[in-house]
């Protein structure tokens, strides 16, 4: 408790603090955070994070390379292919092999079906966090469709290990073209009613435009890359600025906003998932024949000495993963830099003198994993 | 910028650092062998020497590296290396800044987190698995672990009979 002071009326007042969490609705893990308040009024959040810490860079060095691939989507698991993607293009990378067209496209479309589910699951919670419950079930109606693709294909509906270094496990089911049509052909009827449901809601537009703004130096500061960077005015997006797999031949724009609050942050990810269906509508019926794993990758893989340093644009920004390699099957040592730990940060210095339903909002935006920021 | 036009402005600044070389593949005509190099210019400097150049890196109008995308520590058994991954979002470029603590029982470091706020919390993270004291940071606590936790995780020569599997 802080000091007691006078109120211009002459009452006691003083400011306290009131945890949230670890276990709260609208953290979605196991986060806590630690409010100063004055009144309804927050003075500073203080995250504290660490509960669900792995020490999976730890695990790593114990690891051989195949092994680690399994352990990034227990990271952020919303965007599991993505992370398994960065560590199998690092592999690929450090031992100089070029995988086969069809390896390439097929990740895209995996990469992108995954940033979809990721992105449908954050509006249902959006809403709910916001005390919307039907966009809940809305947003898991359309992800199921998705997760049904993935069972079928890569046998897991959270945890593929689909990526190998050097191709995939296994080639796509025979119905696999079909039902990503059949998916993209429902969701372009569906996404529209995100945005009647949401986007044009007049409760929904009042509780996030002009609230937690970002200005785009600050993004950079802070390091907040993925949709939530990009809604401030900060161009980040690594399948832009350093294309892997097939992101260097399709058409997809780069959503810039420019105001940075909480209702950029949203409208940032509708736009986007525009343009992952884009993305995948160019792929789905030209992904040409070919090899699914590179003969060159033997079982046991060894990566040259040096360092290695890799991105993907995962759902929520950049994830890096960097590898000192001693020429050893093990690495010697293994970071993982997430886009969750740096964007939760920047929370304190959002929220500064709003109410603690703004806070829910904003938080609803950054779109946090708390497994990606405890690795 | 072009990692040998980079090198050469950073050069200009004295000649406390070190550069990586960059890769070259191997020629069959004139018979030179491929130098395996690296995928960033690396910068190596003394600790004392890093607020001179993490300043000048920040700042300077050609060079604007305002953006870090990583910062970490790697525990070599001689010394340790903290390393810092620094990107301008204005011009495109990237470097990495990388700084050598011989001392290995209390490896002190200048902190950066005034001028990239991200480096405050990622400074945390290493001073909590690495314990490498940061100097003038504006809040070092441990981040991941309990405040309790005794040692330093990541160091490889981290011992725990408890927690630890080995397989």
């Amino acid at each position: 408790m802080t000091e007691e002071t006078l109120t211009k009326e002459g009452l006691k007042t003083q400011e306290y603090f009131v945890n949230m969490g670890p276990q709260h609705p609208s953290t979605h893990g196991v986060l806590r955070l630690m409010l100063e308040l004055d009144g309804e009024i927050i003075k500073k959040v203080i995250p504290h994070i660490g509960y669900v810490h792995r020490s999976i860079e730890k695990m790593c060095e114990k690891d051989s390379y195949r092994q680690i691939v399994h352990i990034t989507d227990r990271m952020d698991y919303l965007s599991n292919h993505m992370n398994n993607e960065a560590v199998c293009l690092l592999v690929e990378n450090a031992l100089e092999i070029e995988v086969s067209d069809r390896v390439k496209v097929i990740r895209t479309i995996m990469s992108e079906l995954t940033r979809l589910s990721s992105h449908q699951l954050w509006w249902g919670v959006m809403g709910m966090d916001l005390g919307a419950l039907t966009t809940f079930l809305y947003g898991f109606r359309d992800r199921e469709m998705i997760n049904d693709i993935f069972e079928e294909t890569c046998g897991a509906r959270l945890t593929m290990n689909y990526n190998t270094p050097g191709g995939l496990m296994f080639d796509i089911h025979p119905n696999f073209q079909r039902r990503v049509k059949e998916f993209v052909a429902h969701f372009k009827t569906k996404l529209p009613e995100y945005d009647a449901l949401l986007s044009d809601n007049v409760i929904f537009r009042n509780r996030t435009e002009g609230i937690g703004v970002l200005s785009k130096e600050d993004a950079i500061s802070f390091g907040v890359t993925g949709p939530t960077g990009r809604a401030s005015g900060f161009s980040n997006d690594i399948r832009k600025h350093k294309p892997y797999s097939a992101y260097d031949r399709v058409e997809f724009k780069e959503i810039l906003m420019e105001t940075g609050d909480t209702f950029s942050r949203y409208k940032a990810r509708i736009l986007e998932m525009w343009e992952s269906l884009s993305i995948i509508e160019q792929l789905i019926d030209n992904i040409p024949e070919g090899e699914i794993q590179s003969p060159a990758v033997k079982a046991v893989i060894k990566l040259p000495k040096g360092e290695f340093y890799q991105s993907v644009e995962t759902a929520r920004g950049e994830l890096g993963v960097y590898v000192v390699s001693d020429g050893t099957k093990n690495p010697y040592r293994v970071k993982f830099r997430s886009p969750g730990f740096s964007n939760l940060f920047v929370l304190n210095h959002l929220a500064q003198g709003y109410k603690i339903a703004d806070l829910v909002a904003m938080m609803s935006t950054i779109d946090l994993v708390i497994p990606d920021i405890d690795r | 910028m072009d990692r040998e036009n980079l090198q050469k402005i950073i050069a200009t600044w004295g000649n406390e650092a070190e550069f990586s070389p960059a890769p070259v593949p191997a020629n069959e005509e004139t018979g030179t062998k491929a130098i395996s190099g690296t995928q960033f210019l690396e910068v190596t400097i003394k600790p004392e020497h890093l607020l001179t150049y993490a300043n000048k890196l920040r700042n300077e109008p050609e060079l604007q590296f305002d953006f870090m995308f990583n910062h970490t520590c790697v525990d070599f058994p001689e010394h340790f290396m903290v390393v810092n991954h620094l990107r301008s979002t204005r011009h495109g470029h990237e470097v990495v800044l990388k700084v050598k603590l011989e001392d290995k029982e209390t490896p002190q470091l200048e902190t950066l987190s005034h001028i990239w706020r991200t480096a405050e919390y990622l400074e945390r993270e290493v001073f909590d698995l690495f314990g490498i004291q940061y100097q003038n940071h504006p809040d070092l606590r441990r981040i991941l672990l309990t405040d309790d936790w005794e040692g330093y995780p990541l160091r490889k020569n981290y011992e725990d009979p408890v927690n630890m599997i080995s397989l």
